[in-house]
Order: structure tokens, then sequence, then C-alpha cells
């Protein structure tokens, strides 16, 4: 049945007092006051600017670095080079990966990457730097440093770079191939293959096989917040960093192992942080600054420029792509072949086996081969940005799924929902699907009013597609304290990027009867919480929820056990329930949470709650977009009309910041799809490395985002969570390419699907 | 010979003075002299709309403003919005139109928007998209922006 239409609508499938309602965040009245404080809000006494020398060339040998003029500024304290840093010996055998929030590094490339020795590999790469009194005096003295450099032809094209006669990046990197190294040096980091079932005769037994190719540019994370970070090495050797990030351990880890010191001589405070989308889980200026500040006997702040975000930051991967998929007449998925290559920027390390892991998620397909590489060019190292990997993958593939719905002469929602994966499903890893909402989702879309509207006009056109995201659990720490009004403070380790502090705080409230505000979170440093994995991958309402929802369950017990002292009954007698105390069998004997937190002092002292997870039941996630688009066959521009995101949620602890993730995610997926793109010029230059010439959606380019929150609760979450945070970013750049289809008759194969290539596509429609 | 610039400016309501190096954009000193570090850096050039204050009536980049040109004029940056008696009626419908994810855009729209709604206090939706295309936010997709401002508008008029 179709239901009527309102714009955020929520399919619940189970109510509870606390979860599932829209409290106002706990950290609301700090960041509409402007009283928040973000990473470059620190100013410790004595403070220094730290600034960065980059590389102008994409790709060069360092001859040498004349540091003189620099030191001689009557400005600047101290001027460091890469020599500074701890030197990477290989030790054969020894493990040196890193580990960078979904992603991963080897020590020695995160160590070049944060400050260059012999070779630069991408434009922007840092060489040197200096701090200084303030911050012009800073830039001006880094200009000051002299850099001889040899420069080499850059490579900065996926395909050109696995050629045999591009130039090398890197002479030391050997390709991985299956999982082992071969001698061969190569820009082809690693090349891996999923396999499943027999692609040949899944081939055979189609009747219609579409198979397309597909170019992707690199794109940026675009969070507002530039990166920052403020170091103070202290006196007895302790280095305290301030910053703004999405894992406070996993920088704190990362930074150790740069500056080669134990992990607890690091101590990292999470301020506030302005946006991460999967950018801000590596340390940039972290080592740097703590060397100046050694250096200086000073805390030494920097912050980065908005070019040097794009220039050296981020980015998310360029990609070739092929798909090849086969159906039968009626409309079964038989076979599925993908071949991923992927940018990982100047070191190695692209997100290239999770697309390989989602590029036919959504569907049951008996065969299928998936090959992946992970390609060196002379562009920034890739970072992760929201369901890294899978947006780029899923474009080709949902634009294949739509072609070959037309060719079948079925609707596209129906095909998909025929082949849908559920319960049971091999994914192209070999892995099988636990309780999943793929059907659900799209049924939604089937039965939303905005799948029938009319859609009238002339160059107007819908479309729809389906995005998969695999989502994490990982390792989570929450403590609880009850103070004696009944009101609990609850310590995190989980940087709240979009009001996780009120999803956490709200599954422990849920379990102890209590509204939402008597619940205090706050996000605290490294020294104060056990470890807690960065905020990515859609994993902090999950499984710091669930770390909540321990450390609540953990507290409610030692109130049954405070009830029974003060009633002289044996704690199993006693229940709790809606906030309340109870005897099981005598109805005399209660007493509300806040009375008894009262009794707290004189019944054995302080009650606090402990939550240490690394929960293995992770709720994948599905979405899937519907949207309508006016084209204008004279200019190639696209104009959104109107746009109905669907997604499954498992359950939505806190609607309107689940909705605020969706609509937030469609729009960045719009602006990838439409607009955003890294220009390169031919010597590896980024050509529009400001927010000008890179044009991010805003307010003006777009209509409400209307959502759909589906709930297919996840049997491995207390509540049924699955995480929110990325999938969403999934589907769009298909669900436009598939709408420009209806619109103008053309397919779509890149992205940015811009004025010029819409243009492109339509003459040569025309031909 | 000194280097700095003495400058003399009413500031949330508030007349105050400061010494700043000519070459100092406002943006610089509001949070790095003055410590009201409420106004973001999000690009230092015009572009993304984190540093909105209102200058004179007329809402500015602070980033694309030198600190010496506020000689004599008057500022309200996002600590000047609230009252002691509590929150602008903006800053309450951000909150309960969940609004904000991140929070390092919100100072800058809630100060546009005020604008906005002070000059023009019953918006349509496409006025309001036009007015706030000077503000990025990369978290919300705007949405519940252009809602909270429209719920804004209806409060302010109520109170009336």
């Amino acid at each position: 049945m179709t239901p009527a239409y309102e714009p955020n609508m929520v399919l619940s499938t189970k109510t509870y007092d606390v979860v599932g309602t829209r409290p106002i965040r706990h950290d609301g009245a700090d960041k509409v006051t402007g009283q928040a404080r973000y990473g470059a809000d620190v100013y410790p006494s004595g403070l220094l600017y730290g600034k960065i020398l980059r590389s102008p060339h994409a790709h060069a040998r360092i001859r040498s670095v004349d540091t003189s003029k620099a030191e001689a500024n009557p400005d600047v304290r101290a001027v460091m080079t890469g020599q500074d840093l701890p030197e990477t010996i290989d030790v054969p055998g020894a493990d040196r990966r890193v580990t960078l929030g979904e992603l991963s590094t080897d020590l020695k490339y995160l160590r070049e990457g944060i400050l260059a020795r012999d070779k630069v590999v991408f434009k922007g790469q840092p060489i040197a730097a200096v701090a200084a009194l303030s911050p012009h005096a800073a830039e001006e003295a880094a200009r000051m440093i002299e850099v001889d450099y040899e420069v080499l032809p850059p490579v900065t094209d996926v395909r050109e770079a696995m050629k045999e006669d591009a130039p090398i990046l890197h002479d030391d990197l050997k390709t991985e191939e299956f999982g082992e190294k071969t001698g061969k040096v190569s820009n082809v980091a690693s090349h891996f293959q999923h396999r499943l079932g027999d692609l040949e005769k899944g081939f055979a037994e189609a009747d219609v096989i579409i198979e397309r190719e597909f170019n992707t540019a690199t794109v940026h994370q675009g969070y507002i917040e530039p990166h920052t970070c403020t170091v103070n090495w202290n006196k007895d050797g302790r280095v305290h960093v301030w910053n703004s990030c999405q894992g406070p351990f996993n920088i704190r880890d990362a930074t150790a192992e740069v500056l080669d010191l134990p992990l607890t001589q690091v101590r990292l405070t999470p301020m506030e942080i302005g946006g991460g989308f999967g950018g801000k889980f590596e340390p940039y200026g972290e080592p740097v600054a703590a060397v100046l500040s050694k250096k200086t006997g000073h805390p030494v702040k920097i912050v980065m420029t908005r070019s040097e975000e794009f220039e050296s930051t981020g980015p998310t991967p360029g990609s070739y792509i092929k798909v090849k998929m086969g159906a039968t007449k009626s409309g079964k998925f038989v076979a599925g072949e993908a071949y991923l290559a992927y940018e990982a920027g100047g070191f190695p390390g692209s997100p290239v086996s999770a697309a390989a892991e989602c590029v036919f998620a959504p569907y049951d397909i008996p065969n299928m081969l998936v090959d992946g590489f992970d390609v060196l060019v002379n562009k920034p190292k890739t970072a992760a940005y929201r369901a890294p990997g899978a947006t780029n993958a899923e474009f080709a593939s949902e634009t294949v799924v739509d072609e070959l719905a037309e060719k079948l002469g079925i609707d596209p929602l129906e095909l998909r929902l025929m082949n849908a994966a559920k319960e049971g499903t091999r994914k192209s890893d070999g892995t099988r699907y636990r309780l999943i909402g793929c059907a659900e989702v799209i049924e939604a879309m089937k039965d939303h009013p905005h799948y029938t509207a009319p859609l009238e006009g002339p160059n107007r056109g819908r479309g729809v597609a389906v995005g998969f995201w695999m989502n994490a659990g990982l390792q989570s720490a929450v403590n609880l304290a009850l103070n004696t009004d009944g009101t609990v403070a609850l310590t995190e380790g989980s940087p709240d990027i979009g009001g996780t502090r009120t999803s956490i705080a709200m599954q422990a409230a849920e379990v102890l009867g209590i509204p939402a505000e008597d619940i205090r979170p706050s996000v605290v440093d490294t020294d104060s919480i056990g470890y807690t994995f960065g905020t990515g991958g859609s994993r902090t309402t999950f499984a710091t929820g669930y770390a909540a929802y321990e450390a609540a369950q953990d507290v409610k017990q030692q109130m049954i056990e405070r009830a029974a002292l003060i009633w002289d009954v044996d704690k199993d007698s006693l229940d709790m329930d809606g906030g309340v105390v109870q005897s099981k069998s005598d109805p005399e004997l209660k007493m509300t949470f806040k009375a008894l937190a009262a009794e707290m002092n004189d019944t054995g002292g302080p009650i606090m709650g402990r939550g240490a997870v690394d929960p293995k039941g992770v709720g994948v996630a599905f979405a899937g977009l519907i949207l309508d688009v006016e084209a204008d066959p004279e200019t190639g521009k696209v104009e959104i009309l109107r746009a109905t995101a669907v997604q499954d949620a498992g359950k939505a602890i806190h609607p309107s910041y689940v909705e605020g993730q969706m609509q937030g995610g469609t729009v960045q997926g719009i602006g990838w799809g439409l607009n955003e793109e890294y220009f390169m010029e031919p010597d590896g230059r980024m050509a529009n490395s400001t927010f000008l010439d890179y044009r991010m959606p805003i307010a003006l380019d777009l209509p409400m985002i209307d959502t759909v929150i589906v709930e297919v609760p996840n049997p491995g979450h207390p509540f049924g969570v699955r995480g929110v945070g990325e999938v969403s970013i999934v589907a769009p750049p298909a669900a436009l390419a598939n709408a420009l289809y209806q619109a103008l008759g053309v397919r779509m194969d890149k992205l940015p699907m811009n004025p010029g290539a819409v243009m492109e596509a339509v003459w040569s429609r025309n031909k | 010979m000194p280097t700095k610039t003495h400058v003399q400016t009413r500031l949330n309501g508030e007349d105050i003075e400061f010494l700043c190096e000519p070459r100092q954009s406002l943006l610089e000193c509001l949070r790095d002299i003055l410590q009201l570090t409420g106004s973001k850096e999000g690009c230092n050039d015009g572009n993304c709309g984190a540093c909105t204050v209102n200058l004179d009536g007329r809402i500015v980049d602070s980033c694309l403003v030198l600190a010496v040109e506020v000689q004599g004029k008057e500022i309200t940056t996002i600590e000047g919005v609230a009252t002691p008696e509590g929150l602008h009626p903006i800053q309450q419908a951000f909150l309960e139109n969940a609004a904000l994810q991140c929070g390092i855009c919100t100072p800058g729209f809630i100060v546009a928007s005020k604008a906005l709604l002070e000059a023009e206090p019953n918006p349509s939706e496409a006025r309001i998209r036009l007015w706030l295309a000077g503000n990025l936010c990369r978290c919300t997709g705007y949405d519940k922006i252009v809602r909270a401002v429209m719920d804004a508008a209806g409060r302010m008029e109520s109170a009336k």
C-alpha cells in the first residue's frame, strides 16, 4: 500500500521510551552560540605557529634543502626537515603497518608523506617546516627555505600509471599479486581477485549482456574545518596533542609510531571536529608540530589552508572501471564481472578492496569475478571518504543494471527487487549475509508516492539506484558515573561529528529508564577512557552505543544491589524497569532511580558502569535514491527537481540525525555526480584547489531531500542499530546518470557529469 | 617604529579597542587577539562563509575584511546573538530542527540568517536558499537548515 506522503517518514517496527525520540543534542547550545571549541580554538601559553613548506612539483627528487635563510629570520624559533623524523629501517618480516581508520599504510610511507626525505610523489607533499612567532612570520619564513629538485615526469591517470613505460613512483615497491609479493617493480601496488561460481557458465546462460567502461574523477571530502593541530612536547617528555580528528586513539598511535615513542608518552585531546567524512583519520601536522615543539620548548599550532587541504590531504580516488553483467529473459542476474583500477595517490592504500566487496553487493548473482588494482599516481595519498570505494564501483554497476532493465523491458526497481540480496545470499568475497534490509529498501522506494508521481515536461527524467556499504564494528569504551541527583555522567572516546553524544546517551538512558537529558555525555582525551576506534565506518552509534548499553546494564545491576541492601532482600528478587527498582513479589518494595541515586553514598559509595566492547554483529547497510532532474540540452546544466532517499537504519536511535546523514550523504553524492573534480594540469598540479573553483553544492543548487527510514533490526545490536553514516552517498551518482538517460536519452559513463560531459554525450548521441 | 595600528570599534554592543598589524584580517583579530573563536576559518578566501559576521548591518566574510577597516564601525559576531535571557529564536530553531551536524558552519549560518530575517521577516524557501548561497555546509545537505530558518521566521513573527 502506498503510504500518505510526508517529507520525512520512519517505518518503525518497534518503539521504545527514549530510543526513537528526538531530544535536543547535548552539545547543541555550545554549537549555536560559538562556545564549542574546535581544533583551531586552542591557545596554550607561549604558543608558536608552524608552517609547512610543500613541494611545487608532482614528482621530483630532492637534491638538497637549505634552511639557513629561514633560520636567520628573527621571528623564527625552529626549522625542521624530514631528517628530523626517525628514519624507517626495514626489518625483514616485521610488520610496520599503521592503521588509519578504514585504511592502513606502511610506516615508511606514512613518514615520507608527513615529511619527505629524498623524493616527492605529489604536488603539496611536505618537505620542511618552521615555527615562528606569528602565522604570517611562519608563512614568510617557510618560503625562504631553498630546495633543489630534480624534476621527474609525473603520471596522474590511473590507466597511464599501469602501463609498462610509465614513470615509476617508488623504485622499491614490488607489485603484490593475489597476496604474494612479486619481484616486479611497477605502479600497481597490488592486484587481487574475488571469484564466485563459474563466470563463463553464467554468461552462457544470459540472454542479455551489458558491458560498459567508466571513468571517475578524484574528489575531496570537503569538510569545512581544515586539519589543525596544536602540540606541546612537555619538559617531562610527554607529548600533548590537541586536534580535530575522527580517531583520537588512531592518531595517537600513528603519531607515537612516527615519532618512535611509547604510546603512553602521547596524549591526544580531541577538540570538536568540523567534519571529517573519513578524511580526518591520518596524522599530517601532528608529528611535525611535535618536533617543532621539542626544538623550541613551546607549544606549536599548525592550521592548514584550504589549498593545502585539497593538494595534500584526502582525496578519494579517481578510477577506471569495467562492469559486465548478464541476465536471463525473465530478469534473473546470472553473471557479473568487474575490473576496478583505483588511484592510491602517491603511496599505496586505495579503498579498492572495499569497492570489490561492494560492486555487486545489492544482488544475488551466482557467478562473479572481480579484479581490483591499487595503483600509484602522482596525486595526494588517498584517504577514506564516506563508504570509501563504494560510490565509484556502484555508479558503474547501478547504471549497467538500469540498462539491463531497459533491455529486458522490466521496471528498474522491480528488476532490482527480483534479484535483491537477502539473508544467506553469498557476496563476491564468499561471505554470506545475515539479516539485511535490501529488499525492504527497494520495496519502500516502489511504494513511495514520488516513484509514481507524474513527471511532465521535456528534458526531464527520473532515475533510481541502490547502494550498499558494509559498515564497521571495532572497539569502543564507555564509562558511566552516577550522581546523587540521579543524573549520570557519560564519558566516551568517539568524536561527535553529527550528534552521536546524544545517540549514545539515549541508549544508556533507555536501559536506565531515565530521560536522555539526565545523561551528560563528554568526549574525553586518550588518557581518560579505554581504547576507542575512531568515528568512521558508520560505527559510532552502533559500537560506542553498544558500549553505553553495556555500561548502563552494569549501573543497573549495581542499583539493584543497593536496593537489595536497603531492603535487606536477595538481589535476585528485584528487577529494574522504566527507571524503577522493585521487588518481583512484594509490591511495597519500590524505589525510583532518582530516590535510589540519593542513597548512593550511604550504601557503599560511587556507582560506576563500564562498557568495553568489540561487537562482531555488524549490520550492513542498504540505501536507495529516487531522483528527478531537468537537463538543458543546450548547455548541459542539470537541475535537481526532487529527491527521495530511502535507507535501512536497523533502528534509528535519533531519527532527525539519521535523516541528516541521509540528506548530507545524498547531497555529497550529487556534488560528486554533477560537479566535483580535481582538474589536473599536465605537470601534475591541481588547477582548482579552492572552494570557489572546486564548487561543492550550495543551498541554491538543491531542493529539500525527502527521507524514508526503513527499520530491519540488526540482530547484532541490542536495539537493532546498523550504521547510518556512509551508505547514503553511494546511490546518487548512478541515480543521476539513470535520470539523465530518461531526460536526454544519453548513457553517462563518467564522473562528474558536468555540463561539458553532458554536452559531449548529447553531441555523440546526435552523430 | 611601532608596527601595530590602534583600532576602536563597537563589538557585540561593547566599545572596544585593540592593536593589530595592518595585514591582519578581522577574522584573525577576532580569534587570535580578542579570543572570540566562534567565527570559524574554513577557507580564508571568502568562499565558505564560516567566518560570517555582521558589519554595520551587512553580512561579510570577516576573513576578507582587514581589521584596520573596522575603525568606528559596529560588528556583531555569533557571540553577540544570544541574550542573557536565552538563545535567539534562530538558535533555538536550529537546535529543534537538528539543523547542525558537525557545527563548524553553524555560527556563519546563524549570523547570515539573522540578517535575512531582520530585513525580510517572511522569506520564501527560494529566497532563503539564495541568501544562504554564500555559506557552505558539507554535512546537512541544507534541508534542515532551510527548515530551521523558516521555523525561526514563524517564531520571530509570533513573538512580535
